[in-house]
């Protein structure tokens, strides 16, 4: 029971990353061409509000719902992983027009390809796993 | 229903995906969609072979849901609250796209060219549906996170790790979109 609620979350998360068509191969192209706002203006004003709920957190004025303090784990820090990590991931996010979030919510559309994408993803992430002591961090 | 079933703005996705955010952290936990990629490696049995993915899994059954989820609310959205497919484009990126290759842009959210079984089924087609794939969870867990770790949780929480990410995001879209996009085609 104590998982329906992220369960419930995740119906929300997938009706947006459809109903704003940030699932849409298209849209992820149109930003990286600058020919529009809509995805700078999701991810923008996403950001501005989050900040706000980090102030919270960090100020201790909410709490998780078992009155537990909120940290935020700090991310890993290393030049040569965000900087390499993220231009390869920002690499398959141009081709494949999704990020791994928006591939789940195209299986919910019925785009059977997707599964493929899904597989060499998790497969991208085993890879990792296997080289991570031999690449750059 | 019509403010529900025509598409979203920006104004209300982005507010919906920091309140998504907040509950996530309100019930414990944290907003993260790549790692599942690492769970279904330990799932699989990956720690057989790489001690990396020797972790207790279970604790990340809750991110699992989450995907359930998702995969849930895309079937709601796209049976349920969408009455058209169309995507309404800048009439340039039809242009560009129908310039390098890809017709019919925005008459429904994915291009035939890359998404349609008869594509994913030609050898061609196959291998740019997987090496996009391996590039994103490679790329995602190298970096330690995606979209929504980085750019939504990193950039919200002021971390410079995911300034960075996020700044290799851009380079490496920018560079698949006016760079190597025109050659695939």
């Amino acid at each position: 029971m104590k998982y329906i609620k992220f369960f419930l979350i995740g119906i929300l998360f997938g009706i947006v990353m459809s109903k704003a068509e940030i699932i849409s191969w298209y849209r992820i192209y149109e930003m990286f061409k600058f020919q529009s706002f809509h995805m700078y203006g999701i991810i923008g004003s996403a950001v501005l509000l989050g900040m706000i709920s980090m102030f919270l957190f960090k100020k201790k004025m909410i709490k998780t719902f078992e009155g537990k303090e909120i940290h935020v784990a700090p991310k890993k820090k290393g030049i040569y992983r965000n900087l390499l990590g993220g231009i390869l991931f920002g690499l398959g996010w141009a081709l494949a027009g999704a990020c791994p979030g928006p591939m789940f919510v195209l299986i919910g559309k019925g785009v059977v390809s997707i599964l493929v994408v899904i597989f060499g993803a998790t497969l991208g992430a085993f890879l990792y796993g296997l080289s991570k002591d031999k690449i750059p961090h | 229903m019509e403010f529900i079933t025509q598409p979203w703005a920006w104004y209300v996705a982005g507010p919906v995906i920091a309140i998504i955010m907040f509950f996530l952290f309100y019930f414990g936990e944290r907003f993260g969609v790549s790692s599942n990629l690492e769970t279904f490696c330990s799932i699989g049995g990956a720690g057989k072979f790489v001690d990396y993915f020797k972790i207790d899994w279970k604790q990340n059954t809750w991110n699992l849901v989450f995907v359930a989820g998702s995969i849930t609310g895309g079937f709601i959205a796209a049976y349920w609250l969408s009455p058209s497919d169309a995507v309404a484009l800048n009439p340039q990126t039809i242009q560009d796209l129908a310039d390098i290759g890809i017709a019919h842009a925005g008459s429904s959210y994915l291009p035939d060219e890359i998404f349609s079984i008869d594509t994913m089924l030609s050898l061609k087609g196959f291998f740019i549906l997987l090496i996009a794939g391996i590039m994103v969870g490679f790329g995602a867990r190298w970096a330690g996170g995606c979209t929504s770790g980085h750019a939504i949780v990193g950039l919200s929480n002021l971390e410079i790790p995911s300034l960075i990410s996020v700044i290799g995001f851009f380079i490496g879209g920018l560079i698949m979109t006016w760079y190597i996009l025109p050659l695939i085609f």
